[in-house]
């Protein structure tokens, strides 16, 4: 598998020197401005060419309560959680005591002076920093105080890993783009701790950052950012949404393209239109609505609000209406932990609604993977005249991930099978539900084609080829059998999974969506300890058929998934009760983002069972 | 269009009359109505099939949705020519908002009941009004739920009866209260037993470019139409209460009607045609809308059921002119239109680097 180290020169380590290679934990208050800071911190590494990736691990809340940040800096281009942590910054005294203990051994703890984390463990390199002092120095301004105080721990950090200050100002004008003064302010404090600490600090820690060109030409973006821009290039007309965490960046990211890049050039006038809607059953009422009426549609969600869209989300596979569902997945069921990541709603999207339904669920597994699968989901939509859905994480959605730039769609759009007046005219008419072409896919009109045969009725009763109510059995059994012909159409045509098979190898894994970055290195972690593996990330569902393969030619197949009742297994065994035996479930529940060494322990500890 | 052939010679079949588009009203009609004998729905189905015909509306111009019970299935019995769209319970104006967004250049109409608009649907009604979308909304009112076998809704008047004896003991909601309350830029209420009066709000109510809501009192003649029901045939014509003689002008003819001053009412609609509100007892202004609210609770208190245009707002900005959409519908927009140039997305690239 190609992770960033194939393609690279390892750094050279010496005396006992942690180059490049270790985690940084801040542990601050919600709500005290310290996201920004952190992302300056983080953007200044991968600005030196060096691999890293930052996690905002918050709590439902708007001031307060504690949060932390992790940024992981790893010369291999490992980019998933870990538990590991290298550097603590301990801001927040309401947990500090608690995030010092946690500490292994020989790590460093950065800390205000007054918390006296030094008398609670002494097996930690300690820095202690007069933060409230250099915050005063930094600015008569009270207010400002805190906020700048983030800042300087940042300078402070620059001077012990030895980060260049000026990718840490590059960093802080990017952040603060075009407020000349807030940069001023921010480069100056941040100058402020590191002058201090090359004053004050001896380093007797290994840690330190050098460059390396592994980030040049790759971009920073969270899921829902990409995700937003694949729906603007894939020609969304129609956004309705309802906020929830952690998918309201998502529309709220797309509402600021489409303002800078949807706008018709002489007039002014959108080529769209956005509402928040009074709730998510209303969402995607309207979604379907503009999906009927010929625009492209979508709208995003989490899990309580893809409870609330199960009727109309049986109405549109029913009725076949294109439209685009994303759900950016949290903690369930109920409220849940609202601010945490999971992969729980895999079955609950697919057979959303009741009766039998089924619906194309596609599972991006990068920010890349979000943009162009948002892209895709619209043409998959008009091409299945259904909604298709759109499963991404917290993890993946909210977080910032490295990646190549996206490319731009070279295929024109697929808006599926829509007979224009003249089609018609030639037709002398049409029935709207009749499967013409063997692919369990009818014709559909648009309203308002000027065409006096134009005109169909939708409705969620049953109904005949036609379109005309029917409660005969025949008319429901043939047009069940032929929606289910449909489903084997998107098998057909929806992302195939990506396989990596290894020669030799007795083990197999398949994973889906964000997983993929921790599967990626537990896969290194298991050659390590013997244990070659085979990979299949699944991207879609329903489940392609190549997986039939992928299990066959393995002893055993580890199915790794963050949700507790091992969805995707069930699925698999749901469609293909033959690979049952060989399926072994690896389910991570925790909320957090699922780590590689957890990967890793569970398929050798099963393996050793085995033996 | 075809000319009859008029010499005395051979007098030809009688051609069916033909409105200005050269459609017979049975152009505008749909399959045949599969609702009880006598259902008020199926009035009022009759003069929406008048009302677009006399007003030579195009066919596929239309929309018609619908949410679900008994009034709700009618869209199939009007308008064959016309998309049509029956959704889920109490959620039509949802769906009929994401039809407008898409195109908004079509006249979107709306069917429900009040089980369908003042329970389950409440939410998205008010919001429809709220947004002040363009549709032609119709709740067809016979305050109980006849599709499911007669339970009360919510628009059953306190005392009324069912058949079996129980009675209501809640406030009925007005919907036409709420919908003033809320905003809405036309309300009115009718009886189907009046198609005089139904027609004449029906057409103004196409006229209008906002949320048009029209409480028509259907009777439901299987499970309300009993002695003791207060929306009963019976009971309603005793209890109406026009408040002025309707009279619909298009806009391509003159007001030719003479009437005394202070007589009559014109109010000017957004399509140029004329709504004639001609007075009967008491004058009654309805661009005034504490008035209206007024006259709406003097109603309830006195037993009275007040029909006509009860509140109309010509000025008010309808939910595309907040958007400022282009004037082309969304669903009409060609890809290049839809799809910003590869320059875009390589300037944000370059600024996420
Ligand atoms: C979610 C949901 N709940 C319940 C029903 C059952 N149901 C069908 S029609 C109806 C009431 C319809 O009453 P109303 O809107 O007044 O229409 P009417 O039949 O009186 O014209 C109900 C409760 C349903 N279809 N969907
Ligand atoms: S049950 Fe009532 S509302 Fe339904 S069709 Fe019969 S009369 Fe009409
Ligand atoms: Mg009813």
């Amino acid at each position: 598998m190609n992770t960033l180290a194939a393609n690279s020169k390892e750094t050279i380590e010496s005396k006992g020197q942690k180059i490049n290679e270790f985690s940084i934990h801040v542990a601050t208050v919600n709500g005290s401005g310290s996201q920004s800071s952190n992302t300056v911190l983080m953007r200044s590494i991968f600005q030196m060419g060096i691999p890293v990736s930052g996690k905002n691990l918050f709590p439902s809340n708007i001031m307060g309560l504690p949060t932390w940040f992790t940024i992981r800096v790893n010369k291999n281009g490992y980019v998933a959680r870990t538990e590991h942590v290298d550097i603590l910054v301990a801001m927040n005294p309401q947990t500090a005591v608690e995030d010092v203990k946690s500490l292994p051994k020989g790590a460093v703890c950065i800390s205000p002076v007054e918390l006296n984390l030094d008398k609670v463990r002494q097996d930690v390199i300690h820095y202690l920093v007069p933060f409230s002092q250099l915050a005063v120095e930094a600015t008569e301004n009270i207010k400002l105080r805190k906020l700048l105080t983030n800042i300087i721990y940042v300078g402070v950090v620059a001077h012990i890993l030895e980060i260049d200050q000026a990718e840490i100002d590059k960093a802080i004008a990017q952040q603060f783009e075009g407020k000349e003064k807030a940069i001023t302010l921010n480069v100056n404090a941040a100058m402020q701790g590191r002058k201090w600490a090359q004053e004050n600090i001896k380093k007797i820690d290994p840690f330190k950052v050098e460059r390396l060109d592994k980030t040049k030409g790759k971009i920073i973006i969270d899921g829902n950012g990409a995700a937003a821009l694949g729906c603007m290039f894939a020609g969304v007309s129609v956004v309705t949404w309802y906020p929830i965490t952690p998918s309201s960046s998502l529309c709220e990211q797309l509402i600021d393209y489409l303002e800078q890049y949807r706008k018709d050039k002489k007039t002014e006038k959108a080529t769209y239109a956005v509402v928040q809607a009074e709730d998510e059953l209303a969402a995607v009422g309207m979604a379907l609505g503009a999906g009927w009426a010929g625009a492209r549609s979508m709208t995003s969600t989490s899990g309580p609000g893809i409870s609330l869209m199960a009727e109309f989300a049986g109405f549109g596979y029913f009725t076949e209406i294109p439209t685009v569902i994303f759900d950016v997945q949290r903690v369930g069921p109920s409220t849940g932990l609202p601010t945490r990541t999971s992969q729980a709603d895999l079955m609950a999207t697919y057979l959303l609604s009741h009766g039998d339904t089924k619906h194309p669920v596609l599972l991006p597994g990068s920010v890349g993977e979000c943009f162009d699968f948002a892209l895709e989901a619209f043409n998959l939509a008009e091409r299945l005249q259904q909604p298709v859905f759109v499963l991404t994480d917290l993890d993946l959605g909210m977080n910032n991930w490295m990646s190549d730039p996206f490319t731009y769609p070279t295929t024109p759009m697929d808006r599926g099978k829509v007979l224009s007046k003249e089609e018609l005219e030639k037709l002398g008419g049409f029935s709207r539900y009749k499967d013409v072409d063997g692919d369990g896919i009818p014709y559909r009109t648009i309203p308002g084609t000027e065409h006096p045969k134009a005109a169909y009725f939708t409705r969620g009763s049953g109904h005949n080829e036609d379109a005309l109510y029917s409660e005969r059995s025949s008319d429901y059994v043939n047009l069940m059998d032929r929606l289910n012909k449909k489903t084997e159409t998107a098998r057909k045509i929806m992302p195939k999974p990506v396989i990596d098979k290894v020669s030799g190898a007795k083990v197999g894994i398949i994973a889906f969506g964000s997983s993929d970055f921790a599967v990626l290195e537990s896969r290194d972690q298991l050659k390590d300890a013997k244990t070659p593996t085979s990979y299949l990330r699944l991207r879609s569902l329903p489940i392609s058929q190549e997986i039939v393969d992928f299990v066959n030619s393995h002893d055993r197949v580890f199915v790794v998934e963050q949700n507790r009742d091992a969805q995707l297994q069930k699925l698999i065994i749901m469609d293909y009760p033959e690979l049952a035996p060989k399926l072994v479930p690896v389910t991570h529940y925790t909320g957090m983002p699922i780590d590689a060494q957890f990967i890793t322990d569970s398929i050798l500890k099963k393996e050793q069972e085995k033996k | 269009m075809v000319t009859a052939d008029t010499s005395p010679a051979a007098p030809a079949p009688k051609a069916p009359q033909t409105n200005k588009l050269g459609l017979t009203l049975a152009d505008y009609k749909g399959s045949p109505s599969t609702l009880c004998d006598g259902c008020g729905h199926d009035a009022i189905t009759s003069q929406l099939i008048k009302a677009f015909w006399e007003l030579n509306v195009e066919p596929h111009q239309v929309a018609k949705l619908s949410g679900i019970g008994c009034s709700s299935k009618t869209p199939a019995y009007f308008l064959s020519r016309s998309h049509g769209f029956n959704s889920v319970h109490g959620r039509m104006p949802s769906v009929a908002t994401g039809a407008y967004l898409a195109n908004h250049k079509m006249i979107y109409v709306g069917v429900s009941g009040d089980g369908d608009t003042a329970s389950i649907g409440l939410g998205q009604f008010c919001h429809m009004i709220r947004r002040n979308i363009p549709i032609v909304y119709v709740c067809e009112d016979n305050g109980v739920y006849g599709l499911t076998k007669g339970q009360f809704s919510a628009t059953a008047d306190q005392g009324s009866k069912l058949k079996d004896g129980t009675a209501n003991h809640l406030n009925a909601i007005d919907l036409c209260g709420l919908a003033i309350e809320l905003g809405c830029s036309f309300v009115g209420r009718s009886f189907a037993g009046d198609p005089k009066q139904l027609v004449a709000l029906l057409k103004a109510a196409i006229s209008h470019r906002g949320t048009a809501i029209l409480d028509v009192i259907s009777p439901c003649v299987t499970f309300n139409n009993h002695e003791g029901s207060s929306k009963s045939y019976k009971k309603v014509k005793e209890t109406d209460t026009p408040l002025h003689e309707l009279g619909y002008v298009p806009f391509y003819e003159q007001i030719t009607v003479d009437y005394q001053e202070g007589e009559v009412r014109t109010v000017e609609l957004h399509d140029g045609s004329h709504l004639q509100l001609k007075k009967l007892g008491q004058d009654y202004d309805p661009t005034d809308r504490n008035a209206a609210e007024r006259a709406i609770s003097q109603a309830h208190k006195e037993g009275h059921l007040l029909t006509g245009l009860l509140y109309i707002n010509e000025e008010s900005q309808n939910f595309g002119q907040v958007l400022d959409m282009v004037d082309t519908p969304l669903s009409r927009l060609k890809s290049d239109e839809l799809r910003p140039p590869k320059a875009a997305l390589d300037e944000i690239m370059a600024a996420l680097m």
